[in-house]
């Protein structure tokens, strides 16, 4: 066995599921509240891709930042979070909030609309051009390994703890905070969590920030990964954060960070292991998609709750 | 007084479901607000707490026109409700649906606790429990205790007697009369008109969106015509 290709497809997997994740995270959030599958989820993660990219290039270009590399990184997630969690708000307030009351559907189409205006406004913005991170010159990407087969970048470490650092931190916030509480007694009953007093509106604002600044986080990570961002990269991204929170069992939070990892597992053994997997790997992914709704449709952890009356 | 509908006129779309309804509690009052299916009784209450708008007339509660505002700001300023069929947080434990009974007051002092928890010892030991998991008449107890965690000046009641065993029932209006002589004013929705006159101090009855009669508790009790208007024959 090649246990350095296996190990490779194996960090590069977990690399990748680790920006799924995030991204899935506010897909099955916002489910959980709405039931509303927020299909411009994909292009947010886009804009905070952007908006790190602006702000490194603020901060001197990575060639020469005007702090130290990793600092620079900081600020990037930073103010992205903070701008695509803003972003969030405003589309549901515009786009989604007018149509609470509507059939399912209504919401639905908006939620495509709003992705197309989107991947538009980006496209005239910004152009169809790829921009560089130049991750490289950032912050100096080194190369760690263990044994003489398993390696692992500096940049592949951050993603990978980063992630599972704010899915530590938004299950701590779900679980332990009043807000968090709000949340989820909005998700179980909203009418039953309206006559406690809880202000509906706020809680759907709050879920709608929370992913939102997750999915800029995954693009931001995206960008240091891969080195590069464009207009259209929300696109893919949003079908596989998707696919993900589906596999895991949409509107379970666990089940989205399951979702995120088993995809991007899925992505990177694909492209390694199977026939005509470097072209075919999304095939793969989405494949698991179907075999995912014929035999298990409620998704991994996304059993039911049985209730008792 | 604490809470006054004025000619109240609620529509669902088109449907024209209270038609100048007009009733008063006053505070520590225990009014009853009786009707059978489809009378309007669900609708008062959600025009009491603002899940509903009225097209015409006033809700004033606490002194205040509150017809305008928001279910959260009415719950803020001291009603609580008991929804119909209780309407628990499933997948919460006991404790955090007695949090969120008090969500606008930061999720309940230490006190707030202690006087549910002495009111219903039972709690206590199934704080840790999903509420999904306990029995008809412990629901019951915990969504009673869930809305007085947010020390109300009006407590209201949906149904409190729907889909309980008959023992229960009693019993669950037993700690409602606990909870009046404890000074809180409450409004009691019910079909069940012989147990929750028992306990009223006035009662109101609700027919096809009109009420029809009311008057003090002990002679609604005795009223012939209660019989036929609230039953129908």
């Amino acid at each position: 066995m090649n246990w350095s290709l296996f190990f490779g497809e194996l960090v590069s997997g977990l690399t990748l599921g680790s920006i799924y994740a995030l991204i899935a995270l506010g897909y099955t959030m916002v489910y959980g509240i709405l039931k509303l599958l927020n299909f411009a989820h994909g292009d947010v993660y886009m804009v905070g891709a952007f908006v790190g990219f602006f702000v490194l290039k603020w901060l001197g270009g990575p060639l020469a930042p005007a702090v130290t590399g990793w600092l620079a990184v900081a600020i990037m997630f930073t103010v992205a979070m903070l701008a695509c969690g803003a972003l969030g708000v405003g589309i549901e307030r515009f786009a989604y909030r007018p149509l609470r009351n509507a059939p399912r559907i209504a919401p639905l189409i908006s939620a495509l609309g709003v992705s197309i205006f989107l991947q538009n406004s980006a496209l005239l913005l910004w152009g169809p051009q790829f921009r560089d991170y130049d991750t490289f010159d950032l912050v100096g990407v080194k190369s760690y390994h263990i044994g003489t087969n398993f390696f692992i970048s500096n940049v592949q470490i951050l993603t990978i703890s980063v992630s599972i650092g704010l899915t530590i931190l938004l299950a701590l916030v779900i679980s332990r905070t009043r807000t968090g509480k709000a949340m989820r007694a909005t998700s179980f009953d909203r009418d039953a969590a309206e006559m406690m007093g809880i202000s509906i509106d706020r809680v759907i604002s709050f879920t709608f920030f929370l992913g939102s600044a997750l999915a800029a986080a995954g693009g931001i990570m995206f960008g240091l990964v891969f080195g590069q961002i464009f207009s259209l990269m929300g696109f893919t991204a949003g079908l596989k954060g998707f696919t993900a929170a589906v596999v895991g069992g949409i509107g379970s939070i666990p089940g989205a960070v399951l979702g995120g990892f088993l995809i991007g597992l899925t992505e990177a053994f694909a492209t390694g292991y199977l026939p005509g997997g470097s072209v075919y790997a999304n095939l793969y992914v989405f494949a698991l998609l179907i075999v995912m709704f014929l035999i298990r449709p409620t998704g991994l952890l996304g059993s039911p709750v049985i209730q008792k009356v | 007084m604490l809470l006054r509908l004025d000619n109240v006129d609620t529509y669902y779309g088109q449907i024209h479901i209270l038609q100048g309804v007009s009733l008063e509690v006053n505070e520590g009052e225990l009014v009853c607000l009786l009707g059978g299916n489809a009378s309007g009784k669900s609708t008062t209450l959600k025009t009491i707490i603002g899940m509903v708008r009225p097209r015409r007339g006033a809700v004033q509660f606490a002194g205040e026109e509150v017809s305008g505002r928001p279910t959260s700001y009415r719950i803020g300023k001291g009603m609580a409700i008991v929804p119909e069929n209780r309407r628990l947080f499933g997948p919460m434990s006991v404790k955090e649906n007695l949090e969120m009974g008090a969500y606008l007051h930061g999720g309940g002092t230490k006190e707030d606790f202690e006087r549910v928890y002495s009111l219903f010892p039972l709690l206590y030991e199934r704080r840790r429990q999903l509420a999904g998991t306990l029995s008809g008449g412990e629901q019951q107890m915990a969504a009673m205790g869930r809305a007085l965690m947010s020390r109300p000046k009006l407590l209201l009641m949906d149904e409190p007697s729907m889909g309980l065993a008959p023992i229960l029932v009693e019993r669950n209006f037993e700690i409602i009369k606990e909870v009046h002589e404890s000074g809180v004013a409450i409004l009691v929705v019910e079909q069940n008109a012989n147990v929750s006159l028992s306990i009223a101090d006035r009662g109101y009855v609700l027919q096809t969106g009109r009420i029809v009669l009311s008057g003090a508790a002990s002679s609604l009790i005795k009223d012939e015509d209660l019989r036929k208007a609230y039953l129908g024959r």
